[in-house]
């Protein structure tokens, strides 16, 4: 039954893991960036929805709150790939990494303005409401976790897979040139990208607030995510998924099987593992190229 | 505008240009050698800051700028050398002319070690790795506790060579010319190393891994040894900055300070080791520039904007953003194109440093 309470946990934990993952590999499939802000991004998500339904701020109900968030974030999304990447668009991906990598910085110092660096927790009913099955345990907040996670990332799977929009993605993604001359809008493809990856930090963050409190160095949780990203292949959306699943199953194990102060490495361990053994992650998205 | 006249193919690889080029340099030294008798103490320590920075710049621009491999792990070789020097000392009693180059060497190993396994890795794997590895130093010196004093951290005593005292706090002056001596050393060895066919393989990893193999470099050795020299020099940066802060703990070589290194570089200019020198003075010279706006500009104005808590990162990275969209190679980059703007006085050009327009292919395709 322990096992069981551990799987769950982990399963929840997992999903934010994943849900950030996605968003890091959506941007990936579609730009062949790295947005190291995509964890910052998910902070700002959970503290604005924090503020928007807390008694003392705005107190509004989750029906508006909700989507006023994900417009917020659609539109943060928006506006930091118009603001700074479409001006180096071309360049390598480590000058766009170094510039998210600020632009990271650069949120969490906003964050730190707006809401200071108390933890802040999330006003809800949902809280704190938990269901027995024998000792098993298991609380609303995580169910809604795994639900939406994977709804979201079915929804997404199917978006690449069929759409239209989304196969257009992809290739602006393989090569921005060609996509170019096949009358692919490349530059709004990466805006579009943008926005459901603002989209997604906002889903993230709310669930996340769900779960835990908040303060503006959670944006650091990106590293566990990108742990993740990795194990999937950083090019796969179900593999992210996996990817967020094995961190997030890991992490209560080793915490209730492994001495103290070791159980933290076990997700940095897997990482390196996985880049070691198998660079491209399980769901490997990489081919050789002929010269 | 001065012309070199070229007549066999030494002059390219001279380390300085010509003989008001080394006039200029030598001037230079002489200056930094000489700050310490008119400047207060409190200067001096900033000074030996930036060496110190610096030094962890170029050990970070020999991997990012030379060989092309970026790392965002690299305070982990920060505290490899100053773990390393003070235990060498306290644990082992050597001295600290011995420990300072082991310290050196044992974060050079670890830079191997990493390197080796990893030499499949290309651009963002490679820094989502070393950015692993970086959160796992930190978790690996509290685990480490009798040898790094977990927590609570260490104490690094003041630096003795042959009696004579180089302490942080005693003797700032003595620290600032040691480190200042070690940073010219070191930047001579980089320079020669730039001259060497290993320097050679290095850019042409960097420029095109696939054309290099056909040429007859070994990648993997080749960028082994990149990062093995790179740790190298951050690994003395690490040394002498333990010693510049006198007590450490794991929580002073955090991922911050990694992303750090590689934004001062970044900042400078990547590729040169100017940008190693600009971006370090930039990195100590904006907190001296945020206290004084606060004590000076700000002081009695209702707005007090300084006051604001992270205000130097906040800062820091609008820097960084702005140095990235507009000029992307650098404070170096800039000074270029003003020096060439009045070498060709009239003459100058828009264009002349326009950057190649490239499209984007995915590095999926390998």
């Amino acid at each position: 039954m322990e096992i069981l309470q551990l799987i769950f946990s982990g399963l929840s934990s997992g999903c934010i893991y994943g849900l950030i993952a996605l968003g890091f590999v959506l941007i990936y499939k579609a730009t062949e960036a790295v947005n190291f802000a995509q964890g910052d991004m998910m902070m700002i998500g959970s503290l604005s929805i924090i503020s928007l339904t807390s008694s003392t701020a705005l107190g509004l109900s989750f029906i508006v709150a909700i989507p006023l968030m994900l417009i917020l974030m659609a539109f943060i999304g928006f506006l930091i790939e118009k603001v700074f990447i479409t001006h180096i668009t071309g360049e390598s991906q480590i000058a766009i990494a170094i510039l998210t990598i600020a632009i990271g910085f650069g949120l969490r110092f906003i964050a730190g303005v707006i809401w200071g660096y108390d933890p802040q927790t999330l006003e809800s009913a949902l809280i704190g409401k938990y269901y027995n099955f024998g000792e098993l345990v298991i609380s609303i907040s995580e169910v809604l976790v795994i639900i939406t996670t994977l709804a979201l990332t079915l929804s997404l799977y199917y978006f690449f897979a069929k759409t239209k929009i989304g196969v257009a993605m992809v290739a602006v993604s393989q090569n921005q040139l060609a996509a170019y001359y096949m009358g692919i809008p490349v530059k709004r493809m990466q805006s579009m990208t943008w926005i459901i990856a603002g989209l997604l930090a906002g889903v993230a963050g709310f669930l996340y607030s769900a779960k835990s409190s908040v303060d503006p160095i959670t944006g650091l949780l990106g590293i566990k995510a990108f742990a993740a990203a990795v194990i999937g292949g950083f090019g796969s959306l179900p593999g992210a998924l996996v990817g967020g699943l094995i961190v997030g199953l890991v992490e209560p194990f080793a915490a209730r099987f492994l001495p103290v102060g070791y159980s933290h490495l076990m997700p940095y361990i897997i990482l390196v593992m996985i880049l070691i053994f198998r660079p491209h992650g399980i769901f490997s998205q990489t081919y050789s190229k002929k010269v | 505008m001065r012309t070199i006249f070229k007549t066999s193919y030494d002059p390219d690889i001279n380390l300085f240009k010509d003989r008001f080029h080394r006039l200029c340099y030598a001037l230079l030294c002489i200056v930094l050698i000489l700050f310490p008798f008119f400047l207060n103490e409190y200067f001096i320590g900033e000074l030996t800051l930036t060496l110190i920075w610096a030094i962890a710049g170029m050990g970070l621009m020999i991997l990012v700028g030379q060989s092309g491999q970026v790392s965002l792990g690299h305070s982990a070789f920060m505290a490899t050398g100053a773990y390393g020097v003070v235990i060498l000392q306290s644990k082992l009693g050597l001295p600290f002319i011995l420990a300072l180059p082991a310290a050196g060497l044992i974060s050079a190993l670890l830079g191997v070690l990493i390197a080796l396994p990893t030499t499949r890795l290309h651009g963002i794997y490679l820094a989502i790795l070393t950015l692993a590895i970086s959160v796992l130093v930190e978790d690996i010196i509290v685990l480490a506790e009798p040898l790094t004093g977990g927590v609570n951290g260490m104490f690094a005593s003041d630096i003795v060579i042959f009696g004579i005292n180089f302490g942080r706090y005693s003797n700032i002056a003595n620290l600032y010319w040691l480190v200042l001596f070690t940073t010219m050393l070191l930047v001579l060895v980089y320079k020669n190393i730039l001259r060497t066919p290993i320097g050679r393989a290095f850019a042409s990893i960097r420029d095109s891994e696939v054309s290099a193999s056909a040429m007859g470099v070994n990648v993997v050795l080749t960028k082994a040894v990149a990062f093995g020299v790179s740790s190298f020099f951050t690994g003395i940066a690490g040394a002498f900055f333990g010693h510049f802060a006198t007590a450490f703990n794991y929580e002073t070589f955090n991922v911050i300070m990694s992303i750090t290194i590689l934004l001062m570089i970044v900042i400078g200019g990547v590729g040169s080791i100017h940008g190693a020198f600009f971006g370090a003075i930039v990195i100590t010279l904006l907190p001296v520039l945020i206290s004084f706006l606060r004590d000076f500009i700000f002081q009695g104005s209702s707005i007090n904007l300084m006051a604001l808590p992270g205000i130097e990162t906040g800062i820091f990275s609008l820097i960084l953003i702005l140095v990235i969209l507009f000029e992307p190679r650098g404070i170096y980059g800039a000074w270029l194109k003003t020096r060439t703007y009045f070498e060709l006085f009239p003459l100058y050009r828009k264009d002349m440093f326009r950057r190649q327009k490239s499209y984007l292919k995915t590095e999926r395709l390998r």
